[in-house]
């Protein structure tokens, strides 16, 4: 039981988002909003380039020393009177997490937003085991009546209009009267904060991710922009933090420089509302929280990505600048991604993580533009990396057949220069006199991706070479 | 005829690199790019070729790509400078080569030297050869898209727009979002063609808001998608290469457009 996969069908998905008008809708409120507050903070922050190498060389170089990082981690944990628990997979985190909550005799889990728990598949785990899982992040608390996944790392909801969130608010929220106000966004969070209030209160276990933990103190530190993470892990009496490995820094000072990255390059915020730390249970004399404090960090295939081609993609901080900036992103939304991470960042990661036979197309679908590399906070090389995945793909023979045979007809004439310029020659002379009259072709047999779309142009008729080489002067 | 701050593009011998798409599609942007380079005082030659590899190397076949930048490398190892009216091939040339050659002690130097004479177009006239204006008219509105290799793999941003201000007769509309993607990818638009078309729709929408009645840009297949989902659209504006019009050389018909009759490429 991990997240549900589409990725091999990320074409049909594509497509129905594609037509989808309510998703179309929402998607302009990324493309708009995200982008130009993001650069109106980075405008304002002259050293935020700089800022951006410092936060990269952070994550590397702890990516470099991992293991003493995690040992140092767990210590300083463990002294605090917290639980560390290792995880090697989904299936060994969703266990530890069930124990747990199992130990406390808990009932209901209420949940900061964590995306861990969407790759582990945690909700439908724990719901098959008796427990409730009660999301407390608006964005996660409206897919969760939807039944839905996160369709943004930052922004799980962003997929949807205000109207639909309305229509759902007054289908889940039946004891509420229905001619109630839910004009504003406002409106609609106060809404879900009454409902969840009685539930934070009543939770046994509570339940966050990380942003960052700190190997110097044995912290973990949590951004939200509601407080719910805040409630999520002070009130009921176990908090367990689910994080991954590459969410370590080594001190206290480098997560605060990590800190003026990320909410700039997420929300375009100088800093999130809440940015919460937390050590350890509560101690004597504490004016509040849990009992118990654990710890479960996870690899899921992640230490495979140590020292190979792809370790650059553990520096990610999960920000969302790269989906927020992405063409395609914008174009279908991340339901399409198929699985818990989409974007660019997801097109990397998610190969790594589920195998690129099942997630082959999501590091094909890309332009190359560069805008997500230009803004990553920690400077992955992105398309570098999808090129990466596409060899890998080629290497073992899993692109398309049609693909393969294409490109291996092209190559063959490619690297025969004299044999190419005479079939080219021949081709944009013969395309060229088709469509000298129209200029331009409505239909053409081998390249109906396009003409389905666009016009092709005709060749203006001999080729650049053929043309040269008449002209009367000497060349080699 | 090009004005230069200083007599900088004298005698130097140019391989023009004029493009797979454009040797077969629009040879009249190669003809463009030799007038600039020749005003700019560069002899020009084409050494035989056929394509830069950027297509094999997006598609992960690094052995087909690699055979092909082998055979650019030596066929203009003879040339002062490489020069290339493609921000995209500009790209593979100057930045990826070198991935494809990471540790191969043989060939990197050459590699080294290759890329550190290779230039795009128009960065190569502004940056290189110091050209400050040309001496072109053309009447009429333009809007410019940077095409995403050449602005974020070469910093190409501000050259083509200093040297059209300098075009006799042109106004510069600037569109909405003219830096990002026009949705063309290489392979990408037939590997995802849905997708491309939603990119391209919306990037023909804020052409066609800006009024101009010509679409100019630095690279053949951007241009042919834009141009392309233009005319599909119905939209009346025509595509260029830049170079066309900085040369000059925009008597020819547009990108796709009817040959009118007893028009001759050069």
């Amino acid at each position: 039981m991990t997240a549900p996969l589409t990725s091999p069908r990320f074409k049909e998905n594509a497509r129905a988002a594609l037509a989808d008008a309510p998703l179309q809708q929402a998607l302009k409120f990324v493309e708009v909003n995200f982008i130009a507050r993001r650069r109106e903070v980075a405008d304002r922050l002259p050293e935020f380039d700089a800022l951006r190498d410092a936060a990269r060389d952070i994550k590397n170089h702890t990516l470099e020393h991992l293991d003493l990082y995690l040992e140092a981690y767990e210590e300083r944990v463990r002294s605090a009177g917290g639980h560390v628990h290792f995880a090697l997979t989904a299936e060994d985190a969703r266990n530890i997490v069930l124990d747990i909550c199992r130990k406390a005799g808990a009932k209901t889990v209420t949940k900061g937003k964590s995306m861990v728990s969407e790759e582990i598949g945690l909700n439908a785990f724990l719901a098959a085991n008796g427990i409730a899982p009660i999301e407390t992040d608006l964005g996660e608390y409206i897919i969760q009546i939807r039944g839905e996944m996160p369709s943004h790392i930052i922004a799980p909801a962003v997929h949807l209009t205000k109207e639909q969130v309305e229509a759902d608010f007054r289908r889940v929220h039946t004891h509420l009267p229905p001619e109630r106000s839910l004009v504003e966004p406002t409106t609609m969070l106060t809404e879900a904060r009454n409902v969840l209030r009685e539930r934070f209160l009543a939770a046994d276990v509570g339940l966050t991710g990380a942003n960052f933990l700190v190997a110097e103190t044995g912290t973990s530190i949590i951004v939200t922009n509601e407080g719910n993470g805040d409630l999520t892990q002070t009130l009921p009496k176990v908090h367990i933090v689910l994080a991954t490995i590459e969410k370590l820094v080594p001190t206290l000072e480098d997560a605060a420089q990590m800190l003026r990255v990320l909410a700039r390059s997420a929300t375009g915020q100088e800093m999130s509302v809440y940015t919460t730390f937390s050590t350890g249970p509560r101690r004597a004399g504490d004016p509040d929280g849990p009992a118990e404090y654990h710890v479960v960090i996870l690899d899921n295939g992640r230490s495979a990505m140590l020292g190979g081609a792809f370790q650059d993609m553990l520096r990610c901080i999960r920000c969302g600048a790269c989906m927020n900036h992405c063409p395609v992103y914008h174009a279908v939304g991340g339901h399409a991604y198929g699985w818990v991470y989409p974007g660019p960042m997801g097109a990397v990661l998610t190969p790594s993580l589920v195998g690129i036979d099942q997630a082959g197309h999501l590091p094909n679908a890309s332009t190359f533009c560069g805008r997500c590399e230009a803004v990553c906070p920690v400077r992955i090389p992105l398309p570098r990396m999808m090129r990466a995945w596409r060899e890998r793909e080629f290497e073992r023979h899993l692109s398309p057949a049609s693909q393969r045979t294409g490109l291996a007809f092209w190559a063959f004439f490619v690297r025969r220069p004299r044999l190419y310029g005479a079939a080219t020659a021949a081709a944009a002379f013969a395309l060229g006199l088709l469509g000298a009259a129209r200029g331009r072709f409505r239909r053409l047999p081998l390249a109906q991706g396009w003409t389905r779309h666009r016009d092709f142009p005709a060749p203006e008729g001999a080729t650049f070479q053929a043309q040269w080489r008449r002209r009367t002067r000497p060349h080699p | 005829m090009v004005e230069v701050e200083q007599q900088s593009g004298t005698d130097r011998r140019v391989g023009l690199l004029v493009t797979c798409l454009v040797d077969l599609i629009r040879p009249s942007v190669g003809f463009a790019a030799v007038k600039l380079l020749e005003d700019a005082g560069c002899i020009v030659e084409v050494p035989r070729q056929t394509c830069c590899g950027q297509p094999a190397f997006n598609s992960g076949d690094r052995t087909t790509a690699r055979a092909l930048a082998e055979h650019v490398i030596a066929a203009f190892e003879p040339y002062d400078y490489v020069v290339t009216p493609s921000g995209s091939c500009g790209g593979m040339l100057k930045v990826h080569y070198p991935e494809l050659f990471a540790g191969d002690a043989d060939w990197l130097p050459r590699v080294e030297r290759f890329c550190a004479k290779t230039f795009e177009l128009v960065s190569f006239l502004v940056d290189v050869l110091n050209v400050t204006s040309v001496t072109a008219r053309f009447s009429g509105t333009v809007t410019y898209h940077d095409a995403c290799s050449g602005l974020r793999e070469l910093g190409i941003r501000a050259q083509p727009r200093r040297l059209l201000a300098g075009v006799e007769g042109l106004d510069l509309a600037e569109m909405r979002d003219a830096d990002v993607c026009c949705g063309f990818g290489g392979t990408f638009c037939v590997k995802y063609p849905d997708i491309s078309n939603a990119i391209v729709a919306k990037k023909a929408d804020h052409i066609a808001a800006t009024g101009a009645g010509t679409l100019l840009a630095g690279d053949l297949g951007c241009l042919m998608n834009m141009a392309g989902k233009l005319q599909r659209a119905g939209h009346a504006v025509r595509a260029r290469h830049v170079a066309e019009v900085l040369a000059g050389m925009s008597e020819t018909p547009a990108i796709g457009e009817p040959r009118r009759a007893g028009t001759k490429a050069p």
